[in-house]
């Protein structure tokens, strides 16, 4: 918003006017006519967009659901991706209320340029697994195993939240793995396990969970050293803000700690 | 910013009596400033300073390398079986030939996207076909180049069959029939006598499947996923780019956008005209 950060926004703002074509077209829902923040008397009413990554898709959707329950006349959309497209969304001006991050540093990008309002918070934390094909024919054990010839894996692109811890825990581990494709959200890698195209992927638990039988998820001793924070913050250009702190609280609260616990996120 | 660069435009029609009317004047200058102003932005934009630097890396020119291969990999594949596809769907008759055309044009409007899970399910691992190539040859095509090649082949090679097919409807069967009643066959007749006359056709259909393949994304990612020097082509290059490196991701649409103006400047001349 100051007028010295001017220049590089400008740059970025065209740079992304691609990424801003398909999140504005993902969120383009018109805003209720109480999208006002004076107008809101008893409660959020309208519409409020969230942009959140892509492994908060399955407990994201649930709250969304319930926060419409509770607040009849609200509206949850959603758009799911990759944490650093989001943000470079964000950033290009995507109408957004809420950004839920896999990883601070994907946060950082919004708030460094001024986006969000108020300090982002940890709401969960997240650990890596490896997700093998059902009934694991490869025997893979452990991070290691994943390096044997003939084995595909992908991985998250490195620019990925996912595709960093994984990065890190096999730094950690010292295992130099050459994977078959560099996915560019965690989703991506997950489908490509589950069509059976892949041998493993390094995943989130979260996203193994949620695959239900599709895969079968392995834990490995490095992903300790890889546990991603994810924030969520509150967007200063936010079109419904009463809505979107609502729906922050119900993330923090003990309901929204519970469907994201179920769905194997760890409290922070 | 764009109208007063245009204004003089206004002025210019200088044959009398012979005025373009605002009412179509005005919509095709807003279409031209649509379709030129994002191009002129990205040279604005582009940080011509750390430029030399962007595009020395050697990222970068294996990205373009694999992008030039796979393209013009994919046009001879999509010459080899779709100018033959072509003629069959112009100079034969059967029953269904009307239904067969426009499942071979359905790739043009389809989303590349879809192309690209329909491949997966056709060509995968443990795709319809793909299961059987990988049990009995061994070969498996996600993830590789070949992966890539087949991708950017099922989105362009439509382009090639529309354009020749165009152009053999429009020349004459009768020389080919006088061929053949002079005794050539009808394959000789073909390559002797159809092929030099639909040339035209085919290089611009050439040049048409080159550039869509060239700048396909859609199908390419979803199909051959993204491994740099492998599957990584120029587009799923800037697309990943742009979101932590906004500058190199116009610096490698730079260089798209160039090899794009010559490959039209360079077969403008020769071929382009006499379509």
């Amino acid at each position: 918003m100051t007028r010295s950060a001017h220049r590089p926004r400008r740059s970025r703002r065209i740079a992304g006017a691609g990424a801003v074509a398909v999140l504005a077209l993902s969120a383009c829902s018109a805003p209720g006519p109480d999208s006002s923040p004076g107008s809101a008397t008893d409660g959020p009413t309208g519409t409020v967009t969230v942009f959140a990554a892509a492994s908060l898709r399955e407990s994201f959707t649930t709250l969304g659901e319930r926060f419409e329950e509770e607040h009849p006349g609200t509206e949850v959309t959603f758009s799911f991706g990759g944490s650093d497209a989001l943000a470079a969304g964000i950033d290009n001006g995507a109408p957004a209320d809420v950004f839920a991050a896999a990883s601070p540093r994907t946060m950082e990008l919004v708030t460094d340029r001024g986006h969000a309002a108020g300090s982002p918070s940890t709401f969960v934390r997240n650990r890596l697994q490896i997700a093998t094909v059902p009934g694991n024919p490869h025997g893979i054990d452990s991070l290691e195993d994943l390096t044997a010839p003939g084995l595909k894996v992908v991985l998250c692109d490195r620019t990925v939240p996912c595709g960093a811890a994984a990065q890190t825990a096999l730094g950690a581990a010292r295992i130099a793995l050459t994977p078959a494709s560099y996915e560019q959200d965690v989703k991506g890698a997950l489908t490509k396990v589950e069509l059976k195209e892949a041998d493993a992927a390094v995943v989130y638990r979260t996203d193994v969970k949620a695959a239900g039988d599709k895969v079968e998820g392995v834990e490995f001793r490095e992903s300790a050293e890889a546990v991603n924070d994810y924030p969520i913050a509150l967007l200063d250009n936010a079109p419904n803000p009463s809505a979107a702190k609502a729906f922050v609280a119900l993330v923090k609260s003990p309901e929204g700690r519970k469907v994201l616990g179920e769905a194997g996120f760890l409290r922070p | 910013m764009t109208t007063s660069r245009e204004t003089p435009r206004k002025t210019r029609p200088r044959t009398p009596g012979r005025g373009v009317p605002l009412a179509l004047l005005a919509p095709a200058l807003l279409g031209l400033a649509f379709l030129l102003v994002p191009l002129l932005a990205l040279l604005v934009r582009a940080p011509w300073r750390s430029l030399p630097e962007q595009l020395t890396s050697p990222e970068v020119w294996q990205a373009l390398r694999l992008s030039l291969f796979c393209a013009t990999t994919a046009t001879a594949l999509s010459l080899v079986v779709g100018v033959p596809l072509a003629w069959l769907l112009a100079r034969t008759d059967f029953p269904g030939r009307g239904l067969l055309r426009a499942l071979v044009t359905l790739p043009l409007v389809l989303p590349p996207v879809v192309g690209g899970v329909a491949l997966l399910l056709a060509l995968g691992r443990n795709g319809v076909v793909g299961q059987w190539l990988d049990a009995w040859f061994g070969i498996t095509l996600p993830f590789t180049t070949t992966g890539v090649i087949l991708a950017e082949t099922f989105v362009a090679m439509p382009f090639l069959v529309i354009s020749v097919e165009g152009t053999l409807r429009a020349t004459d069967p009768r020389y080919e029939e006088a061929a053949t009643t002079l005794g050539a066959s009808r394959f000789t007749a073909f390559r002797r006598v159809t092929l030099p006359l639909i040339a035209p056709g085919i290089a611009a259909g050439s040049v048409l499947a080159w550039a869509r393949a060239l700048g396909e994304f859609g199908a390419t990612i979803t199909f051959a996923g993204n491994f740099p020097g492998r599957t990584q082509t120029m587009p799923l290059a800037v697309y990943l780019a742009l979101q932590n490196d906004p500058a190199a991701a116009i610096a490698l649409s730079l260089v798209l956008l160039a090899v794009s103006i010559a490959v039209l400047a360079g077969l403008r001349d020769r071929w382009m005209r006499t379509v």
